[in-house]
């Protein structure tokens, strides 16, 4: 809880310094999560010394990859994982970094990053991207990462952008939606114990449970009596941060993981390689767009959501029912958030901030394919994704995401409607 | 001093108008605006196709045409609301494409919307302020000091208050615009392009929405402008009200100017009343028609309202 | 319950570091949102590269502090064009959003271990503040009334920052008086019937994005020398958020309203927090409540506030409600 503790009184700016005294007296530390490939590695031994070269102490890891060496004072500090004790597969990504000099500031934790790799995969030293088939297998192994989260990014994108569509709503809150679903599935999962898959299930109902009841109590009041967008704008904020702050009030602001499929050792298809929930999580992600899609494409109700978005009035005097449409919209909404936040707990960790999160890049890639368009929303995401991946080649992953969002202002830029979006008629 | 009283003008307008032939495009003896081989495309629809028109000096010249004819996108390019694909056209001789609307305005053509935008959180008052051009107090670092705005504020509140009290609206001064009823709205939108001092007036359905009772008042105040030396270009659907005031008519369909005359008999050309008929509308309005369409209007603007906001 | 605590922080924080900061960022916000309509989800970036402009130019290449006010500044107004440019002539959601990626982006250049050796990663800047200290014309010693009293350090700061913001207030004041105010309420209202009349809609735009951004770029270099640090996430977009909801609370298109929603804001969230945490360790609340998650529970509140506000009373506390563009009825 104390890193809960630690972060949250940075949101609070410098409020702590002035009215009370510091809570980050905690002490200075020296810290880490190791990982292969998104997989915690355990049983690792790590080693700090003073800059002296006196031992300070070592600490190994634990199951979740992490582990903590507590420091007496500030300053510089040399920390070394013992490279014996990695797993057989797994291996320094660059040999020659297996000590790594760092500075701790006055009571503050100070994060320590090993990079690791498969085995075999790892660069030796200088020798790592000359060698072109290595590049092309790094390349084909950030492609499938890239659909990876860029499928994620679609289903929470979906939502997103019908729901914009047909309401004009920009909604800040979307990214609480998938929040919501992971953390219903992580009750489910961890608090009552029941297997993931069935937690997932239970979770997607509930998400569509409540997107419906969002819709029925609350912005479908809001439309009726008339609140102008932007009102409606801000309020998601408003919701956004009400909701953000009862998850980080009843999940506490450190992230955890699911119950199952934690450990699974990867499989090696092609030049990839991967656990295998991946594998099937990208199956189920992609499943559900394409079921969506066909909806979309094929039912009345799904006709109906597309008239809708395209002219409100004009479909309403055809007879359709837009507000039922609408509620439709946002219970389908709500489900396939839940949905994405759950394979975003899968893949990432479950925390309160992870919806926020990733709501930037569900609004690049809905803002790329086209504001309110749902097909174009499906492409700008997955392009998202790819694109952040596939970054990592030229930029550090640190900035991965930036290069997205300067991408998403170049669009702006240089065609706003998107890539699948049409130019807007004026007057 | 309505135009009925004060003839003057009109009859000169007609006298430029007496002989022209009724072919689209045909030249004027003396043209403000010209307009040649204008195109804007939506996708794959040509919105606007106009070969060649000419609009003559200090007349009434009115627009018409049946639904989707492209008139408003056609003022849209002239006024730099919209680029045009192709194309070019000169105000008193100045080439405008491609120039940003705020330029067109202070060029001295001045447009109204077909969806009134009086700026309904600021006071009618300010309202027509805000028309004035060249305000020292709109400068960002003179507007710090008021010294050097003050006077000129004065004597625009003066010119303001002459315009409301033409128009009717000097009780109101001091309200909000957004307090005024549709038709009051309309003449403060008249009023406040007024402000600006423009040479070429361009009306994009002034009677849209209003009641009639207004109606022979906003006539008459159009015709005023005329006989203040103005030139007046108006997108309308009621015929009774082109009849009345206009002194030439442009009839667009399909995105293509198809003919030209005057308004006592342009109804009667093949042409025109071949477009209207292929629009489901025979030639002249009958007062359910113009209902109708009245409707069909408030659907489209309802539409255009959710739209934006 | 440790109720004369309770009474003093909370006194404090009215006037306060935090209540100077927001008041400065909240009134560049209602210079873009509140008279002009534009939505700029990323004030924090203003803050923050004024903020890093002055701490970096100080404290990595060893310059003069005035040095770094000036860099401070050219950072924000590039910044303000740089967004401007290519979104203030689209939809005004447009900008809210590459606004609020714009500032995701400084964040995250700010604290990258790739940049550190500039910005210092995610421990930031110290040690640029020594030449502002030491204009200092106050000695050393307590300034107050009692209890609520601040050290000359603090006292220092907030003078500054109090200055700034009757200033700016003055400022915003005669702006909004003149015709260059009318133009940006006209423009609020209707962007379209402002250019048929002629205005350059654009340019009032950029004037008013750089204009509120050099307004909460003060607020920036008062956050970094009231703490003699910056760190990349007191920037995060969270802090712009409250910052709405102060300009929201106040009543926007108001002058002082920014200010008083701000001090409002700071006392409600101080009281509301040391309360519950009192109550909290006296005891008096359910077991669900801890020390550990007791904190979340105000910001819960901010949220809930800000919803309830723009439902129930949009124009804020001083706000005309025939003059503001927040309806939410």
């Amino acid at each position: 809880m104390r890193r809960a503790v630690i972060a949250f009184t940075a949101f609070l700016g410098g409020l702590v310094f002035l009215l009370s005294s510091p809570a980050w007296a905690d002490g200075e530390a020296l810290k880490g999560t190791l990982q292969n490939q998104g997989q915690p590695v355990n049983g690792v031994k790590i080693s700090v010394a003073g800059e002296d070269g006196n031992p300070v102490g070592d600490a190994t890891t634990g199951a979740d990859g992490k582990w903590e060496v507590p420091v007496p004072k500030a300053g510089k500090y040399k920390v070394t994982l013992d490279q014996s004790t990695l797993p057989k597969d797994v291996g320094l990504k660059f040999q020659n970094r297996a000590t790594l000099d760092v500075q701790v500031y006055e009571g503050s934790e100070r994060n320590v990053l090993f990079a690791l790799a498969p085995a075999g995969k790892q660069g030796e030293g200088a020798a790592q991207t000359s060698d072109s088939s290595s590049f092309w297998d790094r390349v084909a192994q950030l492609t499938f990462e890239g659909f990876n989260l860029g499928l994620i990014i679609a289903l929470a994108a979906m939502g997103l952008s019908l729901v914009f569509g047909t309401t004009g709503l920009t909604n800040f809150a979307h990214g609480e939606l998938l929040t919501f679903g992971a953390m219903c599935a992580y009750f489910f999962n961890v608090v009552i114990g029941l297997p993931l898959i069935v937690a997932a299930v239970i979770s997607v109902v509930i998400g569509g449970a409540f997107g419906y009841s969002q819709d029925r109590f609350f912005w479908g009041v809001l439309r009726r009596r008339g609140s102008s967008l932007v009102a409606m704008m801000i309020i998601s904020i408003g919701l956004a941060l009400f909701l953000r702050y009862v998850f980080l009030f009843f999940f506490g602001g450190e992230g955890a993981s699911f119950a199952d499929y934690n450990a699974q050792p990867g499989i090696q298809v092609g030049p990839i390689s991967a656990a295998p929930k991946n594998f099937i999580a990208m199956g189920i992600e992609l499943a559900v767009l394409i079921v969506v899609g066909l909806a979309l494409l094929k039912t009345r109700v799904g006709k109906a959501a597309r008239a809708v978005a395209d002219n409100p009035a004009l479909a309403a005097s055809s007879g359709i029912n837009v507000d039922g449409v609408i509620r439709i919209i946002w219970t389908v909404g709500g489900a396939v958030a839940s949905l994405a936040g759950v394979m975003l707990g899968l893949s990432q960790n479950v925390s309160y901030q992870m919806g926020f999160q990733i709501l930037l890049l569900v609004f690049a890639g809905v803002t790329l394919g086209g504001l309110g368009t749902a097909f174009g929303a499906l492409v700008g995401s997955i392009v998202v994704g790819l694109f952040i991946q596939l970054s990592t080649v030229v930029v550090p992953t640190e900035l991965k995401t930036v290069g997205a969002l300067l991408v998403l202002i170049l669009v702006m830029l240089f065609r706003p409607q998107g890539i699948l979006g049409r130019r807007e008629r004026i007057g | 001093m309505h135009a009925d009283t004060t003839p003057a003008r009109k009859a000169a307008a007609l006298a430029a108008f007496a002989g022209l032939d009724r072919e689209p495009g045909v030249a004027k003896p003396d043209p403000i605006l010209v307009v040649d081989k204008v195109v804007r495309r939506f996708g794959g629809l040509t919105a606007v196709d106009v070969d060649h028109v000419e609009v003559q000096r200090g007349s009434i010249t009115a627009l018409i045409g049946p639904n989707g004819a492209g008139k408003t996108t056609f003022f849209n390019q002239l006024t730099g609301f919209d680029s045009a694909d192709e194309g070019s056209w000169a105000f008193n001789g100045k080439q405008l494409k491609g120039v940003p609307a705020h330029r067109v305005a202070r060029a001295g053509m001045v447009r109204t919307f077909q969806l009134t935008k009086a700026l309904s959180k600021l006071t009618v008052m300010e309202n027509m302020r805000l028309g004035a051009q060249n305000q020292r107090g709109e400068n960002f670092f003179r507007a710090l000091i008021p010294g050097s705005w003050r006077r000129q504020e004065d004597e625009i509140t003066e010119r303001a208050e002459e315009l409301l009290e033409r128009f009717k609206l000097d009780a109101k001064r001091d309200d909000f615009a957004g307090s005024l009823s549709g038709g009051q709205r309309k003449l403060l939108e008249m009023a406040r392009a007024l402000m600006v001092g423009p040479e070429l007036v361009m009306l994009d359905e002034p009677m849209a929405g209003v009641n009639p009772a207004l109606t022979q008042s906003l006539l008459g105040h159009v015709k005023d402008l005329r006989e203040e030396g103005m030139t007046v270009l108006f997108v309308e659907h009621d015929m009774d009200m082109v009849r009345d005031i206009s002194d030439w008519v442009i009839v667009m369909a399909q995105g293509n100017v198809i003919a030209e005359g005057p308004p006592d008999t342009i109804m009667s050309d093949p042409r025109v009343i071949d477009a209207y008929l292929g629009a489901h509308h025979d030639a002249p309005m009958s007062a359910e028609e113009f209902e109708e369409q009245l409707q069909e209007a408030e659907a489209e603007l309802e539409s255009e309202i959710e739209e934006k906001a | 319950m440790d109720w004369n605590t309770i009474f003093v922080t909370t006194v404090k924080a009215s006037i306060g570091l935090e209540t100077v900061v927001y008041a400065l960022a909240a009134i560049g916000i209602n210079i873009q949102f509140g008279y002009a309509g534009l939505l700029n989800f990323g004030q924090a970036a203003f803050l923050g590269v004024a903020a890093y402009g002055m701490a970096v130019t100080v404290a990595t290449f060893h310059l003069p502090f005035w040095l770094g006010i000036l860099i401070g500044l050219a950072a924000t107004i590039v910044l303000a064009f740089l967004l401007g440019i290519p979104t203030l002539r689209l939809r005004a959601d447009y900008l809210a959003i590459v606004t609020i990626a714009a500032a995701e982006i400084v964040r995250l250049v700010f604290r990258s271990v790739k940049f550190s050796s500039v910005f210092g990663g995610s421990d930031g800047r110290q040690n640029f503040s020594g030449d502002f200290f030491a204009m200092n014309p106050y000695s050393p010693g307590t300034y107050g009334i009692g209890p609520i009293s601040f050290n000359e350090r603090v006292t220092w700061v907030l003078t500054v920052g109090w200055v700034l913001i009757a200033i700016t207030c003055g400022l915003v004041y005669l702006l909004m008086k003149s015709p260059w105010g009318r133009v940006l309420k006209a423009i609020r209202e209707d962007e379209d019937a402002v250019r048929s009349l002629g205005k350059n809609v654009f340019s009032y735009k950029m004037q008013a994005l750089v204009l509120g951004g050099v307004v909460g770029c003060l607020g920036g270099f008062l956050f970094a020398l009231g703490q003699a640090s910056v760190q990349p996430d007191l920037f995060s977009t969270e802090f712009t958020f409250y910052a709405y909801t102060i300009v929201i609370l106040g009543g926007a298109a108001r002058v002082f309203s920014p200010v008083v929603g701000a001090a409002l804001f700071w006392v409600l969230l101080v009281f509301v927090g040391n309360t519950l945490s009192e109550a909290v360790s006296a005891g008096l609340l359910p077991s669900l409540f801890t020390v550990n998650n007791i904190g979340a529970v105000r910001f819960m509140l901010v949220g809930l506030g800000l919803m309830l506000l723009l439902i129930f009373r949009p124009q804020g506390i001083f706000g005309d409600k025939r003059e503001i563009a927040l309806d939410a009825r």
